[in-house]
């Protein structure tokens, strides 16, 4: 039998107000096994962690059972003050009164005798605990970058400087992402290409840091330290060392008719291309859909034009095994599709377009050269109107529920670099909210209104029709003068809500990292720990994890590259002790553990074993215990009842059931 | 005489439509095609129904110039369907004036194919007999 302390907290009202304390004290002190039981405001705060060193010292405690807030808030923090008392932090249990109970119940009555049968759950918990031993795992002193935006870039930059290899992997032919198609950034109003090109050039030429574009993440195994991941290197169709960059290939192709990603399919480039002229690296790719070569069998143009040599018709794609001890996730973000908005006639006139879309024909060195001009006919406009939450802020399934944040300020961005160029040109903007907090965003919106003479109207869109004589009907509430507005225009901009990657949760599959509804990554938690996935060793940068703006994304990719260095900084780990292990004489090795155990930690040797007398070669479990992250899944699959949990035996959880069956 | 509270809560009943989803973002009222006929618009709808005051609504011209079009209810964002309040409040009015619906006899003779059903409803409570 155990010599069991209780530790009742109070959490300040948070567990009081509900959970009669002294009540739980009182009861819970009769158990059998407790020889000590008391309560406190707050048990986490130095004087309630003193009281529990102080009990272990003074009754001799064998077990310690706090019942508190969720083991996921500060299990750590009881079993690390458990420990520097001598005892074995795995004899510390938790029995969560505060998210299970407290906050959960009305009734006070009700609510404490919950708190007394949880807590009598954890004392037959502790009676069944043994100590437990952390084994020890390697760091693989590497880090994964997967996306190669400027989160990405930022974070490898980062990790890099603190003198950890660094590997970046990008699906597109070059580094750069959504900020490389930006034409100038709020609120400076700096060119995106001047600030960010730099930053690319950095990463290439960085000694440890290594891009691979043109490239995805296939499979990962392993875990927070040791990580295996498949590297999928397609086919470029171009040799990367034999490359010079010169573009003659570019110029010769004869196939010009494939979309242009970078500009949002508003122009037309080569089948042998790079995405823009800052390209890194300056390396072009086949898009072998539209070459002639690869689909005609005839053509060839490119590989006689190139005096390097560099064209490869036969090069295949090729799998990349390296090992990572941190995984970072950049995968960025695209602009929702727009086919559910028929009432603002996207699909039906070129004049209606995506602020992305804009952001193309107002760059040098877009379809437009920079030009302002109606993708129908090519005449200037004169009459602008934008069209702000288009599918942000929608409880229908149309849209998506969050704000997408960077509207606001990048519709202000817009309009007013609009008016500023072509002061002829009226611009209205049809808001429902203007959302500017940041550091000098709400003076640039006002910037917008007063100084360049954009003119905000509160009211949604509520259809845009294409006119015969080619102008665009807007129809929209102006809700302040409450009347309702009819206008032609002759471009209308839609602020189209942001999503995560649609790969994103491909490679949160594969990383077992948890997203969200709407297919962002799940922080650990969402104040405290923002860049690092619930998955250890796995970080979040960028707007992967939600929507944010550049300086945010950037200061984000800062400290997810420090959650990153602190990992890689460690020689050793300490692993869950909390691992499976098989009982030999019940193992029939039926294979079944392993078909479910998610991380590959079960495999199968013959052995003798010696069974009441009779020795004989029997196939049995073996677990990996550096790959076993102590799921359970094994052990509630088991025909035979031969896998059991360390920490977590079946014994305990029966034993935790018949006290509060009791 | 049931009491504005009481007229709000059968107004969500029967549209089944929960006014305070609404963002007033005035969609409905951009949207709408008898938007200048109504002396009450359909964005300001959503806060009758909120601030209880069924009976100016059920006074109201909006009432009758509504189409039943249902443009605001396919584009309302937030799933708020002012069309559905407008349609909930004319049921409470006709309910309260007693039997005023066509006798199912004479619907069949009034049929037809190329009105859309909605609109058929909708004038079946409107040019009643």
């Amino acid at each position: 039998m155990q010599r069991i302390g209780v530790f009742v907290c109070h959490c300040g009202s948070n567990i009081a107000a509900t959970v009669d304390v002294e009540k739980v004290v009182e009861i819970i002190r009769q158990e059998p096994g407790v020889v000590h039981a008391e309560d406190y405001q707050y048990m986490c705060s130095e004087v309630g962690q003193a009281k529990i060193a102080d009990a272990i010292h003074e009754k001799g405690l064998t077990g310690i059972v706090v019942c508190s807030c969720s083991p996921r808030m500060h299990e750590t923090t009881f079993r690390k003050a458990a420990e520097r008392a001598g005892l074995n932090p795995y004899m510390v249990e938790i029995a969560n009164i505060r998210e299970h109970c407290s906050w959960i119940h009305k009734d006070v009555e009700e609510a404490t005798k919950k708190a007394v049968i949880l807590a009598r759950a954890a004392i037959a918990k502790v009676n069944l605990n043994a100590p437990l031993k952390p084994g020890e795992s390697r760091v693989t002193k590497r880090a994964l970058i997967i996306g190669g935006g400027i989160a990405g870039i930022q974070t490898a930059l980062d990790i890099a400087d603190a003198g950890y290899e660094v590997d970046i992997v990008e699906k597109t032919p070059s580094i750069g992402g959504r900020m490389s198609q930006l034409d100038k950034t709020f609120p400076t109003l700096d060119c995106s290409a001047c600030i960010l090109t730099p930053k690319m050039v950095e990463a290439s030429a960085h000694e440890k840091i290594t891009i691979y574009t043109y490239s995805e993440v296939e499979k990962v195994t392993g875990f927070v330290g040791d990580f295996t991941v498949d590297i999928r290197k397609k086919a470029r169709s171009v040799d990367m060392d034999k490359c010079t960059g010169c573009g003659v290939c570019q110029e010769k192709c004869p196939s010009k008719k494939a979309p242009s990603e970078f500009n949002r399919g508003l122009s037309n480039r080569s089948a042998i291309y790079t995405p823009f002229a800052q390209a890194i690296p300056n390396v072009p790719v086949i898009d072998r859909e539209h070459c002639l070569k690869f689909q005609k069998g005839k053509c060839g143009v490119c590989a006689k034009v190139c005096q390097a040599g560099a064209i490869d018709y036969e090069q295949k794609d090729e799998i990349v095994t390296e090992k990572y001890g941190a995984i970072v996730v950049a995968t960025g973000f695209d602009v929702i599709k727009l086919d559910n908005y028929d009432e603002y006639a996207y699909s039906q006139s070129k004049d209606v377009i995506t602020s992305l879309e804009l952001e193309r024909i107002m760059n040098a060195a877009g379809p437009t050269k920079g030009h302002l001009e109606r993708l129908s006919d090519g005449k200037a406009p004169r009459e602008m109107v934008f069209i702000q939450c288009v599918g942000s802020r929608c409880a229908d399934d149309r849209g998506k529920s969050y704000c997408s944040k960077i509207c606001c300020m990048y519709t202000a961005k817009h309009a007013m670099l609009i008016r500023d160029k072509y002061p002829d040109v009226n611009v209205t903007v049809f808001y429902i909210d203007v959302r500017t907090p940041g550091k000098n965003f709400d003076e640039f919106y006002r910037r917008a209104v007063e100084d360049f003479g954009v003119n905000y109207i509160k009211g949604q869109v509520g259809k845009v029709a294409p006119q015969p004589n080619g102008r665009l009907l807007v129809q929209a509430s102006d809700l302040l003068d409450n009347r309702q507005i009819k206008m032609e225009a002759d471009m209308v901009v839609l602020a189209a809500a942001i999503e995560p990657n649609p790969d994103v949760r491909k490679i949160a599959t594969m990383l077992t990292a948890s997203i969200d509804t709407n297919n962002f990554l799940t922080e650990a938690h969402a104040k405290l720990r923002p860049v690092e996935s619930p998955t250890a060793g796995v970080f979040l940068s960028g707007v992967c994890q939600g929507p944010k703006d550049i300086p945010e994304t950037v200061a984000q990719a800062g400290a997810a590259a420090v959650k990153a260095i602190g990992l890689l900084a460690k020689d050793k780990l300490l692993t869950n002790p909390c691992t499976a292990h098989s009982d030999e004489l019940l193992c029939n090795g039926c294979s079944t553990c392993a078909n479910v155990c998610p991380y590959g930690a079960i495999t199968y040797e013959v052995r003798q074993v010696n069974d009441h007398g009779i020795r004989e070669d029997r196939r049995l479990a073996v677990v990996n215990e550096a790959l076993c992250q102590g799921c359970g899944a094994c052990t509630v699959a088991c025909p035979s009842g031969a896998m059991d949990l360390k920490g977590f035996s079946n014994r305990q959880i029966l034993a935790e059931v018949d006290a509060i069956c009791q | 005489m049931i009491t504005g509270k009481k007229q709000a809560e059968l107004i969500k009943e029967i549209s089944g439509v929960n006014p305070l989803k609404c963002m007033k973002c005035g969609k409905c009222s951009a949207t709408c095609p008898s938007y200048n006929e109504m002396d009450i618009k359909p964005h300001q709808f959503v806060s009758y129904v909120l601030n209880e005051d069924i009976e100016a609504l059920m006074q109201s011209e909006s009432l009758w110039k509504c189409l039943s079009c249902f443009a605001c209810v396919e584009r309302c964002p937030r799933d708020v369907k002012p069309g559905k309040l407008i349609d909930a409040a004319r049921q409470l009015l006709i309910r309260q004036r007693g039997q005023e619906y066509l006798s199912p006899d004479e619907v069949p003779e009034l049929l037809d194919p190329e009105i859309p059903q909605q609109l058929l409803v909708s004038a079946f409570r409107r040019y009643r007999r």
